[in-house]
């Protein structure tokens, strides 16, 4: 069945196995009641539970943490955040700054893209390394159709300041040796050994963890949407707390125009 | 079955799909037959608000208030949080959600436009009360998500006198009402005629917003349909700087210095914080 008449037999319900509320008795969630047997659960398991439907061991949910907690900036020039403070200079609401920075964070060059891009590229890898394939030759074929590697190299800096405190939780937890981090690593050796020059930014580490965890690319994706929220409000409230219209600025001489030259409008459609 | 109750739109279904739409009636106007036809885009986008086609002199001020709003600029502040979204390669959508959110400000933005058509209907034309209402300051509502306005709306809280272009549109704006069989720019004619005044009461020039103001109100609009069509007519701008930006790269955008007050410096960061 499609077309209309598939659509007919969707009207007015929803089928669903994720959840519903039973106003003033009850709340299920995936199939578990809420308040009882997900009681126990602290938010960001809950978030994780949300996504991939699966429970993580106490050592891998400390991990997790320090993913989001390393991964939060509480700076406003990062152009996410950016967003978020100068919804506050603006004194718009504190809700649509930071709704509208996390939309931003979806980007090619940080954030989103290079996050779905590195995890899918790891888990990829790893299956076809498993079956005989030759590491470097994947790098390679990967940086010449795709022009780099997600999760590799850094807009700003060379370096990530993030890897060394995110491993040092990881061993602590005795997670070093999951193949996909073990890979990752091997991927980095390859790309600095190369003319490329990449280090592995903090999207590499967090994608190759995310995998050995059993996230797929999509739920690793989903579970980093809010990663960099926590750094979200201080940029927002920052600037709200100042006088209206002080962050960045910009006076008319920052703009150095690159167009034609004057010329007047001659119109060739009629007025209304 | 449940139902969506609406004044604005009418579907008639094909008859072999009755979900796809035969003829869509806007208003009482068909809007594929005649609209699509007949129509410009700023008639369209007037009957949609108002509910009325709008006279050739409504038309014309909607158009030239549209203008004078498609593009404040690369250094609005909507503007630039679009940017901000386009020089990372972020998705369309949320270089125009960041333009929205910022945009909705009191700080101008569509709140400040929504406050600004409220003091029209407080005040109308009447000068005393304008005065009255401009001497006062805003009271902070500490159960509102909007942070409280620090400038009277309409205003500009660091400009000096007032503008070119506000000057310019205003004058123009105002203009169009003039000589008309139906006067039809009241407040702006108005407002051209007491800005000297308002200014000296507010203590502050008269900015783009309140022109746009008097206009949407002479044009019919309520407080909340300014506050909305402020935030649609301002998206051009930033959708094309955003659009700029990611083709100029983020090695040509803006990054500035930041000046940590409170740095606990290398040595001492595990347990430093706003404390330090």
């Amino acid at each position: 069945m499609n077309g209309p008449q598939l659509l007919e037999e969707h009207i007015g319900r929803l089928v669903t196995r994720m959840g519903a509320i039973f106003p003033g008795e009850r709340a299920v969630f995936r199939g578990q009641d809420l308040f009882t047997s997900l009681g126990d659960l602290d938010w960001l398991e809950l978030y994780a539970f949300s996504i991939t439907g699966r429970r993580y061991t106490p050592q891998q949910m400390r991990v997790l943490h320090v993913i989001w907690t390393h991964t939060s900036y509480p700076d406003a020039r990062l152009w996410n955040n950016r967003v978020a403070a100068l919804a506050g200079t603006a004194r718009s609401t504190g809700s649509l700054g930071i709704a509208a920075a996390l939309a931003v964070s979806e980007a090619q060059i940080y954030g989103g893209v290079p996050q779905l891009r590195c995890c899918e590229f790891l888990t990829r890898a790893k299956i076809m390394v498993d079956e005989g394939a030759d590491l470097e030759a994947l790098v390679h074929t990967e940086l010449k159709e795709k022009r780099g590697i997600g999760g590799y190299g850094r807009p700003i800096v060379p370096t990530d300041e993030r890897i060394a405190p995110t491993m040092a939780i990881v061993r602590e937890q005795g997670l070093e040796n999951g193949p996909h981090l073990k890979l990752a690593f091997e991927v980095e050796r390859i790309l600095l050994e190369g003319r490329w020059r990449m280090h592995m930014n903090i999207v590499g580490l967090d994608a190759a963890i995310c995998a050995d965890f059993g996230m797929s690319p999509r739920e690793f994706n989903y579970f980093f949407i809010p990663v960099f929220l926590a750094g979200m409000p201080p940029c927002y409230l920052d600037a709200a707390e100042k006088p209206e219209g002080l962050l960045f600025p910009l006076p008319c001489r920052v703009m150095l125009y690159e167009g034609v030259s004057h010329r007047p409008w001659r119109s060739k459609t009629p007025n209304i | 079955m449940e139902t969506i109750h609406t004044r604005i739109w009418q579907e008639e279904a094909e008859p072999d799909n009755s979900f796809a739409a035969a003829t869509c009636h806007c208003h009482g106007y068909d809007v594929y037959g005649d609209l699509l036809v007949h129509a410009s885009w700023i008639e369209y986008l007037f009957l949609l608000f108002r509910g009325e086609a709008p006279s050739t002199q409504q038309a014309r001020l909607l158009e030239g208030l549209a203008i004078a709003l498609a593009n404040p600029g690369p250094r609005d502040a909507a503007v630039h949080a679009a940017m901000c979204g386009g020089v990372g390669g972020s998705t369309s959508a949320s270089c125009l959600m960041a333009a929205l959110a910022v945009g909705a400000g009191a700080s101008g933005g569509a709140r400040e436009m929504r406050l600004a058509m409220e003091d029209w209907l407080a005040c109308g034309t009447d000068l005393a009360l304008w005065q009255t209402g401009l001497a006062a300051n805003p009271v902070a509502d500490p159960a509102d998500v909007w942070p409280a306005p620090g400038h009277p709306a309409g205003f500009d809280p660091h400009g000096v006198r007032c503008a070119t272009p506000v000057r310019q549109t205003l004058a123009y704006l105002a203009g169009l009402g003039y000589g008309t069989a139906q006067d039809c720019a009241p407040s702006l004619a108005w407002l051209q005629a007491n800005r000297a005044s308002l200014e000296s009461a507010a203590g502050l020039p008269l900015a783009m917003h309140g022109v746009a103001a008097a206009a949407l109100r002479d044009l019919g609009f309520s407080p909340a349909q300014g506050e909305m069509l402020h935030l649609l007519l301002r998206l051009p701008g930033a959708a094309v700087h955003a659009l700029e930006q990611k083709d100029y790269g983020h090695k040509n955008f803006p990054f500035f210095r930041i000046e940590l007050e409170n740095d606990p410096g290398p040595a001492n960061t595990s347990h430093a914080g706003d404390a330090a």
